[in-house]
């Protein structure tokens, strides 16, 4: 479905991917681990046209997406929360679900996705007229990931969603990562925290320094000593 | 369901309100002097509209606005004088002719961000300002426009009296309203506002930055430019001062007094502040360093202006009722929704990037 070619990114002289290739098929999870500055975050912006690759090619479904501008990629199918400040705080959190639904036409099936995000996340709906920026960390990484849904992307890429959460909200997201993904919808999951991340995904890229190190079964990938050395503690 | 009903009667109350007091005031009103002052005040208040949607919406500042509102003065007035078109033509000529400058100015100016923008556009106004004291032959350079006519008659309606001139404006004022508030409840308004949240947030949403931003300021322009015509044909001179940047400022100054990204705030900012000149008139040139103070202690302990305070007011209002009903409930929308100050995004507000 999604295919990076040798995709080479750079923030000003600084070389931030080294060609990077990697593939997601449709229905998968995958994940993309590695440590701080490794390049996941910039992957991911390189994929959804905030940032632009100097050589190599991003392609979805066979077709280039390199010059393709942002909002065409969405309409694409392709969804991105990022991470950090995910909502717009100073709307409420009915209005960031609208927002989502910004570029679709089909009225009806709107409405429908925003009781099947009401369904995911009942706390969405208790605080629907309240300001997003009021809400905690957890309902405010609910309610990026609900507007992503509204989008009725093919391709989900999440950068980071366990960030700043406590461990059984990290559970509930990963679980309802899982639900999301059972429902038809392709992921591609950034994490620092690889042993979770591992746990859902089916497969898995290690991200060194801009290079993809290791790749594979995420089951294998997690049982395989560097990984386990690198990233899950001995 | 409730709650909508329940804005909707303030707004319906708001309207009321406005259209009666708007209708009487010159009945009313003791002598023609305070007929001027609000005349002028709505002819301002428009302009400050068109601000309001690049500033308090969009959260983009643009230093611009008098070098736009001096625009549509002069098409319009130099369309009159030198061409004797009708002021009915003269009019949206003007308000076109500014949007498409804009557009072009917009092209350019939207490339940049943040204080470059707000430096860029400062320079743009000037720029405007320059043209018009120094293109002589066309402008009357410093020594102005005089003699502008009045706006023409339509059928037996005629334009010659202060009072009918005063409907003539008002009825433009509820124009820009009515516009102003369909913008800001669809879904134009929120794709605004959150471009003014997180520009790189918005565009993940499949939202066109640069087409939004342009199209906001098209239309900013174009009622500032209505409001530069309406200016010209009431004044009936016409200075290069008025496209200063001291006008932007005082423009500015207004729609932080009233409350960026609401609708009332634009007319309510400019009523208080013109109430406020003209009972400083004392003070002459001195004036504008009570205003300087004003601004501080604005910026600094009411950013959202008298409306949004007011409705930070009452959200808290209902909410301690709410509270005292039915135990612990959430708090409503709205609660200090134009927080960020001057458009300007902080630092802290930009959306964090890391890698």
């Amino acid at each position: 479905m999604l295919v990076l070619e040798d995709v080479n990114v750079y923030y000003g002289a600084i070389h931030a991917l080294k060609g990077i290739s990697l593939t997601v098929n449709e229905g998968e999870i995958v994940t993309l681990i590695g440590s701080n500055g490794a390049g996941k975050s910039t992957s991911l912006k390189t994929i959804s046209g905030l940032l632009r690759p100097k050589q190599g090619e991003v392609k979805l479904n066979g077709e280039v997406l390199n010059t393709v501008p942002p909002q065409k990629i969405v309409e694409r199918g392709i969804a991105q929360i990022p991470e950090g400040r995910r909502v717009f705080s100073q709307m409420t959190v009915m209005e960031n679900l609208e927002l989502g639904a910004f570029l679709r036409k089909d009225k009806d099936e709107v409405k429908k996705d925003l009781e099947y995000v009401f369904d995911l996340f009942p706390r969405l709906q208790e605080r629907r007229s309240q300001l997003a920026g009021t809400l905690s960390g957890g309902e405010q990484q609910m309610l990026a990931m609900g507007r992503a849904l509204m989008t009725k992307p093919k391709l989900l890429l999440l950068d980071e969603p366990s960030m700043g959460l406590a461990p059984i909200l990290v559970k509930q997201i990963f679980s309802i990562i899982e639900t999301i993904n059972s429902g038809g919808t392709t992921i591609l999951l950034v994490e620092q925290n690889a042993h979770v991340a591992l746990s859902i995904a089916h497969r898995a890229y290690v991200l060194e320094t801009g290079r993809i190190v290791l790749s594979g079964d995420a089951k294998e990938l997690s049982e395989s000593p560097e990984v386990r050395k690198a990233y899950l503690g001995g | 369901m409730l709650s909508f009903l329940k804005e909707h009667k303030f707004k319906f109350i708001g309207y009321g309100l406005l259209l009666i007091i708007g209708i009487i005031f010159p009945i009313v009103s003791p002598n023609r002097y305070y007929l001027t002052v609000a005349t002028l005040g709505f002819i301002y208040a428009i302009a400050v509209y068109g601000l309001n949607l690049i500033v308090g919406y969009l959260g983009q500042l643009s230093l611009a606005q008098a070098g736009f509102f001096g625009l549509g003065a002069y098409t319009s007035g130099l369309l009159m004088l030198k061409l004797d078109l009708n002021f009915w033509l003269a009019l949206p000529l003007a308000a076109i002719i500014t949007t498409i400058l804009a557009v072009l100015v917009g092209l350019i100016s939207f490339r940049t961000k943040g204080h470059y923008f707000v430096i860029l556009t400062l320079c743009i106004g000037v720029i405007i300002n320059l043209v018009i004291e120094k293109w002589d032959s066309l402008t009357g350079g410093v020594r102005g426009l005089i003699g502008i006519p009045l706006p023409n008659p339509i059928g037996p309606l005629e334009f010659k009296t202060l009072e009918s001139q005063y409907y003539l404006v008002f009825v433009f004022l509820l124009i820009t309203i009515y516009v102003m508030n369909r913008i800001s409840s669809s879904l134009l308004g929120r794709t605004f506002r959150s471009i003014r949240n997180s520009e790189d947030l918005a565009s993940t949403l499949g939202i066109n930055v640069m087409y939004n931003k342009l199209l906001g300021f098209a239309i900013a322009a174009f009622f500032t430019g209505i409001a530069g015509a309406l200016y010209a044909s009431y004044i009936r001179f016409l200075g290069p001062e008025i496209s200063t940047h001291h006008l932007t400022f005082e423009f500015l100054l207004f729609l932080l007094i009233g409350g960026q990204a609401t609708v009332a705030g634009p007319l309510v900012g400019t009523l208080i502040a013109s109430v406020i000149t003209e009972s400083l008139q004392f003070a002459q040139e001195y004036r504008m360093v009570i205003f300087g103070l004003m601004l501080i202690l604005i910026v600094r302990f009411f950013p959202g202006g008298a409306v949004g305070e007011a409705r930070k007011l009452k959200v808290k209002v209902t909410d301690f009722y709410n509270r005292r009903k039915a135990g612990n409930y959430p708090s409503g929308p709205g609660a200090g929704s134009s927080k960020g100050k001057l458009g300007v995004p902080s630092k802290g507000e930009s959306h964090v990037t890391k890698n």
